[in-house]
């Protein structure tokens, strides 16, 4: 088992026709991923790589392919739409790539979630969601994964892959790894992420990188300490961060002295998570765990 | 991105959230001229001469001054031109001041708090608003928790107007000023979403003597990922307030933040940057800047990246720390052998690479005859860097 994705999941790419999104549509498929269709408004009808066939709209794609994912690489300007899209189509898990997106755009797809119960939004401003020999939905590096039980979970993708390749250098594989990006509007949360864990029978340890702004890293505290049966380690990135500098993410940021790095580790820490003393010891900390 | 109170004030005129009548200044000179036209206006000899920086607290450092007639204001106007402010905000070395507004005197009966935010944890606008005017929200939500009146406005509707009530009564408003805030909020909403706000601040928002709602202050953060649909933006900037490498950075594609240390850092992703810093100071060294290349980088990015951290004269050695995904590790060495050749590397270099095509990336620098000492983990790297420099 997994989490969210595995070798059955069939996927759309919304954005497949532009560069980036079509490298990283074909190094999805090369991993072994389902990519059933692309949907790129006004080419619709013609193939992407001789095989995928492309739609107009999202609906379209979902009534010919069946397909239960899909994965956004649209430009900022047009994102929130393309989220909309494809809540309004039914997509049952909707993975948004896209860095940039204007906040006041994010609250009104956020409201929209809140509205209806059968999408999920992980990100935007993510790298995806991968389940280690079944599936990869994003723009990780496939070959630094490993088949296993460990779950990484993360606001930073190449901290993800940081605790993946130490992880996979010490012979431990994963479960499923989970970017839920670095805005401060986005769909899914650490909590959200860490119930799913917990209800999976092949996840055994998780791995959980926090970074400085909001207070979401507090809330998977409290969530973990009440009822998270598995062993955790942790990780907050910025504890020398400035405040009110923002640290490359929208969402990476201390403001009226909220959301620091110390507040984020000492709750973790009482709620029993091993906080690894440097991002150098995300593998062998989760290994003394095991 | 930060404006000016004057800029901010000049936004909420368009939306109808009512300001005090004003002049801004880019030099000293016409301060009396713009005082005599405000008096002349309101029929009111006060006018007040106020420090234009991107900074809150300039009252308490002698950048804010009432005074009385023309004469006065051009007094002050000259005193407090190109004076450095030094508030909580603008850290030891203070700020310059080289834009002025003059603004009319008011009678004030009360000083209020009012504020627009993104509640991240809500998701959603929040408006909080506050009795104890002038003072900072923070000091109050920490002090006296049940002082703030607090409301989240629904995306779907829109703010209504019992919740204007709820913040206009919690505020002890009544009559005419009560009507002027059912006016206020809905004004600072549109505000908010049209304009891409990240924070819209009043402080103080006043009740006249005669009773009448005012914003006497204005703070507007916009966000930037908005500014694709903000042409002006660019036009608002005060070049004069941001640092110059930060802006050079940007236009690169690079996201750099300079700080107080003395050990470069070139990394690929925010997190990763972050991190960085964070085991680079474990190791008891103190980084000189976070630098995230973004997840595609160009050789053309990381020789850019390269070139402003050895531009500055506080770094004393370099750590990159790379894992590649999206970046990939020879384009990385290629950026880099290139920087250091063109601009030549006199300080200590230490580079990690992991990652997509690593082995080419490692083979590059190996054959670049440049002095670079490799490392096997982010780890390894932070210590030998912080070595290196303390040797140096």
């Amino acid at each position: 088992m997994s989490i969210l994705v595995n070798r059955d999941t069939k996927v759309l790419v919304q954005g497949i026709t532009g560069a980036y999104g079509g490298n990283h549509a074909r190094w999805c498929m090369e991993y072994g991923t389902k990519i059933v269709g692309g949907i790129t408004p006004g080419k619709g009808g013609q193939k992407f790589e001789d095989k995928v066939p492309i739609f107009n709209t999202v609906a379209e794609a979902i009534d010919k392919t069946g397909a239960d994912a899909s994965m956004i690489f649209v430009p900022p300007p047009f994102a929130a739409d393309a989220i909309l899209e494809a809540i309004d189509a039914g997509v049952k898990l909707v993975i948004c790539i896209t860095e940039g997106i204007p906040a006041t755009d994010m609250i009104g797809v956020r409201r929209v979630l809140e509205g209806q119960s059968k999408t999920r939004l992980i990100g935007p401003n993510c790298p995806g969601v991968i389940t280690p020999g079944q599936c990869k939905i994003g723009i990780m590096p496939g070959h630094i994964h490993k088949v296993g039980n460990v779950g990484v979970v993360s606001r930073s993708g190449t901290l993800t892959y940081e605790a993946v390749g130490q992880l996979t250098a010490l012979g431990i594989g994963q479960s499923t790894c989970v970017g839920i990006g670095g805005d401060p509007v986005n769909g899914t949360d650490f909590v959200d992420v860490l119930r799913l864990y917990n209800a999976d029978p092949d996840t055994h340890a998780v791995i959980m990188i926090g970074e400085i702004g909001g207070s979401a890293e507090e809330q998977a505290a409290a969530y973990i300490k009440s009822e998270f049966k598995k062993p955790v380690c942790g990780f907050i990135a910025g504890t020398t961060a400035p405040p009110g500098k923002r640290m490359g993410h929208a969402g990476a940021i201390i403001s009226g002295g909220k959301g620091t790095a110390g507040d984020k580790i000492a709750a973790l820490k009482d709620a029993g998570v091993k906080i690894a003393p440097t991002p150098s010891d995300l593998g062998t900390t989760l290994k003394s765990l095991l | 991105m930060n404006v000016h109170e004057y800029q901010a004030k000049d936004v909420f005129r368009k939306y109808g959230i009512p300001v005090p009548s004003n002049v801004p200044l880019m030099d000293p000179a016409g301060a009396k001229a713009a005082a005599e036209k405000l008096i002349a206006e309101t029929g009111n000899e006060v006018v007040v001469v106020k420090a234009q920086i991107h900074a809150g607290g300039r009252g308490k450092a002698g950048g804010v001054k009432v005074v009385k007639g023309a004469e006065a204001a051009q007094k002050a106007a000259n005193e407090i031109f190109g004076k450095v402010l030094v508030t909580p905000q603008t850290g030891p070395e203070g700020k310059k001041v080289g834009r002025l507004l003059i603004e009319q005197g008011l009678g004030i009966d009360r000083e209020l708090y009012l504020a627009l935010a993104l509640d991240r944890e809500k998701r959603r606008v929040a408006i909080m608003a506050s009795t104890e005017g002038g003072v900072e929200i923070e000091e109050v939500a920490h002090k006296t928790p049940e002082k703030i009146v607090k409301v989240w406005i629904d995306p779907a509707v829109g703010l209504q107007q019992y919740q204007a009530r709820q913040v206009g009564f919690g505020l002890g408003l009544s009559g005419e000023a009560l009507k002027d805030l059912g006016k206020i909020l809905p004004a600072m909403e549109r505000l908010f979403m049209k304009e891409d706000c990240s924070q819209v601040e009043i402080n103080p928002l006043i009740v006249t003597k005669d009773n009448r709602v005012m914003a006497l202050d204005a703070k507007v953060n916009f966000d930037e990922n908005a500014e694709f649909r903000h042409k002006e933006w660019s036009a608002w900037r005060d070049l004069s307030e941001e640092v110059e490498v930060e802006l050079e950075a940007k236009a690169a594609g690079l996201s750099y933040i300079q700080l107080e240390g003395n050990i470069g850092c070139l990394v690929n992703g925010a997190g990763l940057a972050m991190a960085t810093m964070d085991i680079i100071k474990h190791y008891g060294g103190q980084p000189a800047n976070f630098l995230d290349v973004g997840g595609g980088a160009s050789k053309e990015a990381v020789t850019k990246a390269f070139k402003i951290i050895l531009a500055s004269e506080s770094v004393k050695g370099i750590f990159v720390n790379i894992f590649g995904g999206i970046a990939q590790c020879d384009v990385i060495a290629a950026g880099v052998i290139a920087a250091s050749k063109e601009v030549g590397l006199k300080v200590p270099l230490v580079v990690r690479l992991e990652g997509t095509n690593v082995e080419l990336g490692r083979k590059l620098l190996d054959e670049s005859g440049l002095a670079i000492t490799s490392a096997a983990t982010m780890g390894d790297g932070a210590r030998k860097i912080v070595e290196l420099v303390k040797g140096s």
